[in-house]
């Protein structure tokens, strides 16, 4: 399979931080790879960063190649970078209450894309929204076409963004927390969706979320990201099964409901104690400073990330040392 | 259909609260009025030079200027529930012609005024976001407290010093040229070239207002949640700004554009004084200056009026452009 995205160095610098200082990530061609990590952790900078819609004071760095379908766009001009931006990489993002225009009807923010870049004259766009409205189910698309945003629920809200957003057919869709701000049903609805859509226009999908029970059931693989470090990739199953790196370990402790004999009444959510803030100025292993099993070498340098075979990666030293085959017992 | 239906609903409840905030009006602007000194009787004689008790007595008894305050607020109020505005002493002729005969020059100054604002006003406020902190919004930005802080008098003399007697290139007074027949275009250009000056002075107060206010509601608008969508879209800048930004910064400036509208009024008054536009605020000048309290009060209620319309045509262009604004049943 071929990259739909290949991301190398990428580094997202403000004047006075570096939230993501080295990042390098491939996405396969209608793959599913979800992104995830505490608030804070770079997610969304990350995804923007694809986009090229960071915030004004943000900078790329030079050395950051972004490779989509083979092609270097980290410093493609603004006016080739539209043309691209809604048609062949889309973008929906997690507050569906205000990601719509408010005084714009519906229908016009769906058929403002295929004028734009499937060049329909407004007849022929406001006959394929209606369209793509019934394709991410809005009952009754043809009479809702000329209704505004306030008028639709939140779940129906993010339908629509959907429908914004594959109106062009986009080989990636990058999807920013698309249900953290919706009720659990719809959360499953809109990820259903999410799913079919990217199967039926062979998407390739980019899933940020900090919800690991969203990550194990949608990804075909699965990147943990602290302070912009990519610190754990493998598949779900892999990663669920044996994480290795300890943020990811108290990542999944912080997700019961993983575990299919939670029941909320067992006890407290444990949270990973310290904060993300902690990896400011960490020349080492940015995650050092609440570790429970760092060591003073951890504070040396930034752990390489490693093959442990199986498309496992993982960038702590100490952990993985203690499964290797000759390894001497490295207790925790 | 809908947006019809929406739109007579608003229209409907500000007409129904229109006519006791009328009324309100009428009996408070009569009694303030009876605070001032003397009455048209007095100026009258006092110009006259030569005036008796009697005859004073007799205009009074005319006018019923003698009568208890009380008696002549109903019977004020009884003529406007005849439609009738009431007799000029001074004038010598129904309030309604004398107000008639003002009112199309004065509704075309406050119109062109207040288009000329707004335009003007979003169009700086539009550039001053785009450029917000470079040097354009700076230089805007110190132009606009210019306009806001000089009184439009003072504006007035300078644009009539500098395009008048200087360059002469427009005149300084009047509404119109005397002498000449023109008709169609040419009469149209002949009075907007006596319209330009005496509606640029009164629009540069509010063109300062609406720059400032479409600037922070642009600013605000543009670090909003839909703008970033419609980046992702990959709408143009300029797309983004009329199309997204635009409509929804317009709402804020609307709410204000109605509040400022009696100001405009206000302002209309020393305006059309110091260009001797042949205007309503001449005329409620006038009215004043001869204690010619019925005029004046006619003068009063229309203004009031007009503002109640252009508050209700605010309230249809705000539902309008918000579709949100549903009219509470
Ligand atoms: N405009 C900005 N100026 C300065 N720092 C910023 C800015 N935007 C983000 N950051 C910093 O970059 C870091 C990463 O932010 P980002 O929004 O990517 O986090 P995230 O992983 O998406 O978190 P969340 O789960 O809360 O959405 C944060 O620590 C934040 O402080
Ligand atoms: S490298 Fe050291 S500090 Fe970092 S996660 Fe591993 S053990 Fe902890
Ligand atoms: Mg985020």
């Amino acid at each position: 399979m071929a990259a739909v995205l290949d991301v190398r160095h990428l580094s997202i610098a403000f004047p006075r931080a570096t939230p993501v200082p080295d990042l390098s990530f491939t996405i396969e061609e209608g793959e599913t790879l979800a992104l995830v990590g505490e608030s804070g952790s770079g997610k969304s900078l990350t995804a923007l960063a694809l986009m090229r819609l960071l915030p004004r004071n943000a900078r790329l760095g030079e050395a950051s190649r972004i490779l989509f379908s083979g092609r270097n766009i980290a410093q493609l001009p603004e006016p080739e970078m539209r043309r691209l931006r809604g048609r062949d990489m889309a973008m929906i993002f997690q507050e569906p209450m205000t990601s719509l225009n408010p005084v714009m009807t519906v229908g016009r923010q769906v058929a403002e894309v295929l004028e734009l870049h499937e060049g329909l004259s407004r007849r022929a766009a406001r006959k394929r929204a209606t369209e793509l409205l019934d394709l991410v189910r809005i009952p009754e698309a043809h009479r809702r076409l000329d209704a505004y945003p306030h008028q639709f629920s939140g779940g129906q809200r993010q339908r629509v963004m959907i429908a914004v957003a594959i109106a062009a057919h986009p080989r990636l869709l990058i999807a920013d927390e698309p249900t953290t701000a919706l009720d659990v049903t719809i959360q499953a609805q809109i990820l259903e969706l999410l799913d079919q859509l990217r199967r039926d226009l062979s998407m390739a999908l980019l899933l940020i979320t900090h919800d690991l029970g969203v990550v194990a059931q949608w990804a075909d693989r699965v990147i943990a990201l602290y302070a912009g470090h990519k610190v754990e990739e493998a598949r779900p199953q892999l990663l669920f099964g044996t994480p290795a790196h300890p943020y990811t370990q108290g990542l999944l402790a912080a997700s019961p409901r993983l575990r299919a004999d939670y029941h909320y009444s067992d006890g407290p959510l444990i949270e990973i104690p310290g904060s993300i803030v902690s990896a400011v100025g960490e020349k080492g292993c940015p995650f050092a400073p609440r570790c429970p099993v760092a060591r003073a070498t951890c504070r040396t340098a930034m752990p390489p990330l490693l093959p442990q075979g199986d498309g496992h990666f993982v960038a702590c030293p100490v952990t993985t040392l203690r499964e290797a085959p000759h390894g001497h017992s490295v207790g925790l | 259909m809908h947006q019809f239906l929406r739109l007579s609903r608003v229209l409907v409840r500000a007409l129904i609260h229109a006519v006791p905030t009328v009324i309100g009006i009428v009996i408070l602007d009569f009694f303030l009025l009876r605070l001032a000194p003397g009455d048209a009787a007095d100026v009258m004689a006092g110009e006259s030079g030569a005036a008796t008790e009697e005859t004073m007595a007799a205009l009074r008894s005319r006018f019923g200027l003698d009568l208890p305050a009380l008696d002549q607020l109903l019977a004020y109020l009884s003529n406007l529930a005849h439609f009738s505005l009431g007799y000029s002493p001074r004038y010598n002729m129904p309030v309604s012609d004398l107000i008639l005969q003002r009112l199309p020059s004065s509704l075309g100054l406050m119109g062109i005024s207040l288009v000329l604002a707004l335009v003007i006003g979003i169009a700086l406020g539009v550039v001053m976001a785009t450029q917000a902190g470079r040097w354009p919004d700076r230089l805007l930005s110190v132009l606009a407290l210019l306009f806001y802080s000089v009184p439009s008098f003072w504006i007035g003399l300078m644009l009539i010093v500098l395009f008048s007697v200087k360059l002469g290139w427009l005149p300084s007074g009047g509404a119109g040229s005397i002498g000449t027949d023109a008709t169609g275009l040419a009469a149209l250009l002949d009075q907007a070239r006596y319209m330009l000056l005496p509606a640029l002075s009164l629009s540069l107060f509010y063109v300062a207002i609406y720059a400032r206010l479409a600037r922070a509601a642009m600013l605000e608008v543009r670090s909003q949640d839909f703008i970033r969508t419609a980046r992702a879209k990959g709408l143009s800048p300029a797309a983004v700004t009329l199309r997204h930004a635009l409509r929804n910064a317009l709402l804020p400036v609307t709410t204000i554009a109605g509040v400022h509208l009696g100001g405009l009024m206000g302002g209309a008054v020393v305006v059309e004084t110091v260009y001797s536009w042949p205007g309503l605020g001449r005329l409620a000048y006038e009215a004043v200056m001869s204690r010619d309290f019925t005029v004046l009060l006619g003068v009063l209620l229309l203004s009031s009026v007009l503002v109640i319309l252009a508050n209700v045509v605010v309230d249809l262009l705000q539902a309008w452009l918000d579709p949100r604004i549903e009219a509470a049943s």
